[in-house]
């Protein structure tokens, strides 16, 4: 005795489906992702503590870090301002900004890179006054800060403007209707409003800030234990022939993109939960 | 506090939202601003707050102009169509924030704000709710809560847009009455933005009616009812039967229906009759007067009265007319549905075409010049 089943639900098309999903997440998603690991652990531990204390390597992590904790702040920032600016005011070209925000998905970042070094380098037009100032940018750490941050700045902006555009301002209204200041307003009854949204947003944007390669690869000149991040230095030292300790340095980056992953799993779970909590509040209306 | 309002107009791009419009509101009144979605009663009411800025005009509270005065500082109560309740703190917080903002110099002591909250959580009867959070309350709750915050800094002027339009019905008449109570007992200044009729006739000191960004008419419910000054305010006001009458020197004709008017001269012209539903009787003949042919379409039974729906024979309304009887009438006439009748008003509000002001008022049946007892 079998239920009857739901359109399109036939056993046979639903079990071959999930195979199939499964095995291409096998093959393409866990195994190569699991084989790091092997790699990198492949002659003991204790190798695979001497590959990551080398000078280099660690200086490719602090520079890689350096760059993370200084784009996700400017861009939390610039997030921000640019959510409030296209949700809580109406202005001429309000739809084309929120296009334009779009920009650095759109390009690859080689080419976001390539052009970075024209206007930045010594023949660019900034580059030229950058270099009577004696202040360089290209083939060093603000370069690569730069690039990254252009790389990642959609990513708090987009995860705030639905979850503002959705709420609307009437929260605000009724907070400067009692008499709160600017900063009042934002600290009480905005940021806990989009609290989780911004996480979301500052963990995708970091996750990418340590990840970048094509853009970084450009304006840094990979020197090595100076302007190598550690993405870079992955391929430096698999190009030495020195794979063991590339996976090693990859197995870092493998380790941050899994406890993104949870990071962002936990955050979704709770956006959600406010979420749900709102439809039950509207449905009781 | 009084509100006085003087030549107010907004514009939101090419589109008027409020023709320039003059209002006083004496202190201590209960206003309603009555009128379809679109008419611009929300951008007055949040004009009054100073959540929008005027184009025109100035607005006074008291003696005091408060037309360039921030929102911040104009310190009125505000209560939004859908409470805009801080999800994130408890409705003691949610409550106290208008206390917790100010400014240190003026802000009370934090033992004296928990005494305030708690006085305003007993006033809306609230108290066992403090430490829930606002997902936690059902909607009339939500709604006292959001009077309650908009109280705790006492303004003197309290604004509320669409208070009862999320509620069920039963809900929002008992929370219309307890509001109606309240404000006597605290003797603010309130304005409310309405589009239901009942709720304002019921609520308001006076209606202010509103149609397309202009002040239709500003009265007392009882003077509205009894004098509406334009055929828009009649129809707002609904239950109304509408008669698109052609004059045809003889009488007002419609198809094969006709009206024939008891006074000369000034009812002698094309224009609308209006009745209202509970001022027409129905009869299986017509009579020299009167002869509205109808098709019986429902008969339905509310409370004390029944309302027979009707659909015209031979003439064109843009909406099918309605009689409101007694249960006593009808079982003495014993109408079905399906049968025909005639409908005859008993009271006619006449409003010629061109003409603006007040309907000239008619009765029927009357005595006809040279007869000596009614025809009917």
């Amino acid at each position: 005795m079998s239920t009857p089943s739901r359109v399109g639900e036939q056993p046979l098309v639903k079990w071959s489906l999930i195979s199939i999903a499964l095995f291409f997440v096998t093959i393409l998603l866990i195994i190569p992702l699991l084989s790091i690991f092997q790699q990198a652990f492949a002659s003991g531990l204790a190798t695979y503590f001497d590959n990551l204390s080398e000078p280099d390597t660690l200086h490719a992590i602090g520079l890689t870090l350096i760059v993370a904790l200084l784009t996700v702040p400017v861009n939390l920032v610039f997030g921000v301002m640019l959510a409030w600016a296209v949700t809580r005011f109406e202005f001429i070209g309000r739809k084309f900004l929120i296009t334009l925000i779009d920009i650095p998905f759109a390009v690859s970042p080689v080419v976001a890179g390539l052009l970075y070094l024209l206007l930045y380098g010594s023949n660019g037009w900034i580059g030229e006054w950058l270099y009577e100032h004696d202040l360089q940018v290209m083939f060093a750490w603000p370069g690569i800060v730069l690039v990254t941050v252009f790389v990642t700045c959609p990513f708090v902006a987009r995860e705030l403007i639905p979850l503002m555009q959705q709420q609307g301002r009437s929260d605000e209204e009724a907070a400067v209707i009692l008499g709160a200041s600017w900063w009042q307003l934002f600290r009480r009854v905005t940021l806990p409003n989009i609290k989780w949204a911004l996480i979301y947003g500052v963990i995708l944007t970091n996750a990418r800030a340590v990840g970048e390669f094509g853009a970084v690869a450009v304006v840094s000149g990979n020197i090595r234990g100076e302007t190598n991040t550690l993405p870079l230095h992955v391929q430096l030292l698999y190009e030495d022939y020195q794979s063991e300790a590339a996976f090693a340095s990859a197995s870092l980056l493998a380790f941050i993109a899994l406890l993104t992953l949870i990071l962002k799993a936990f955050v979704e779970w709770r956006q959600e939960r406010n979420h749900i909590n709102e439809q039950d509040q509207q449905g009781e209306l | 506090m009084s509100i006085r309002l003087d030549n107010i107009s907004k514009q939101f791009g090419k589109f008027e939202a409020l023709s320039p419009l003059s209002l006083d509101i004496n202190n201590g009144e209960m206003i309603g601003l009555l009128g379809p979605s679109g008419s611009g009663k929300t951008t007055l009411l949040r004009i009054i707050a100073g959540l929008e800025n005027a184009n025109t005009g100035t607005i006074h509270f008291g003696d005091h102009d408060v037309t360039n005065v921030h929102v911040r500082e104009r310190r009125v109560g505000f209560v939004f169509q859908n409470y805009a309740l801080f999800r994130h703190m408890t409705v003691a917080d949610n409550v106290a924030f208008g206390l917790q903002v100010m400014e240190r110099a003026l802000r009370p002591s934090p033992a004296e704000m928990s005494k305030r909250v708690k006085q305003l959580l007993e006033i809306v009867q609230l108290g066992h709710l403090a430490a829930r959070y606002p997902e936690q309350l059902s909607g009339g709750q939500k709604q006292r809560i959001a009077l309650a915050r908009a109280l705790a800094t006492k303004p003197e002027v309290l604004l509320l847009d669409e208070p009862f339009g999320a509620l069920d019905a039963k809900v929002r008449k008992d929370l219309r009455r307890w509001l109606r109570n309240l404000h006597d007992e605290l003797g603010f200044t309130s304005v409310f933005v309405t589009h239901d009729q009942d709720e304002a006739l019921e609520l308001s000191d006076r209606v202010v009616v509103m149609s397309n960004g202009k002040i239709e008419q500003v009265d007392s419910p009882v003077e509205l009812y009894a004098h509406p000054n334009s055929r828009f305010v009649f129809d707002f006001f609904g239950n109304v039967n509408q008669f698109k009458a052609n004059w045809n020197n003889k009488h007002w004709q419609n198809g094969n229906a006709f009206i024939l008017p008891p006074v000369a001269e000034a009812t002698q012209k094309n224009g609308y009759l209006y009745v209202r539903s509970h001022e027409l009787s129905l009869s299986k003949k017509a009579n020299s007067q009167a002869s509205l042919p109808c098709k019986v379409v429902a008969i339905n039974p509310v409370g004390a009265e029944v309302r027979v729906e009707l659909s015209p024979i031979g003439w064109d309304t843009t909406e099918l007319w309605e009689a409101k009887l007694t249960h006593q009438v009808l079982n003495e006439q014993s109408f079905s549905r399906g049968d025909e009748v005639y409908a005859t008003p008993q009271v006619g509000y006449f409003f010629a075409d061109g003409v603006r002001g007040e309907p000239i008022i008619l009765r029927w049946p009357f005595l006809a010049p040279g007869h000596l007892m009614f025809d009917i």
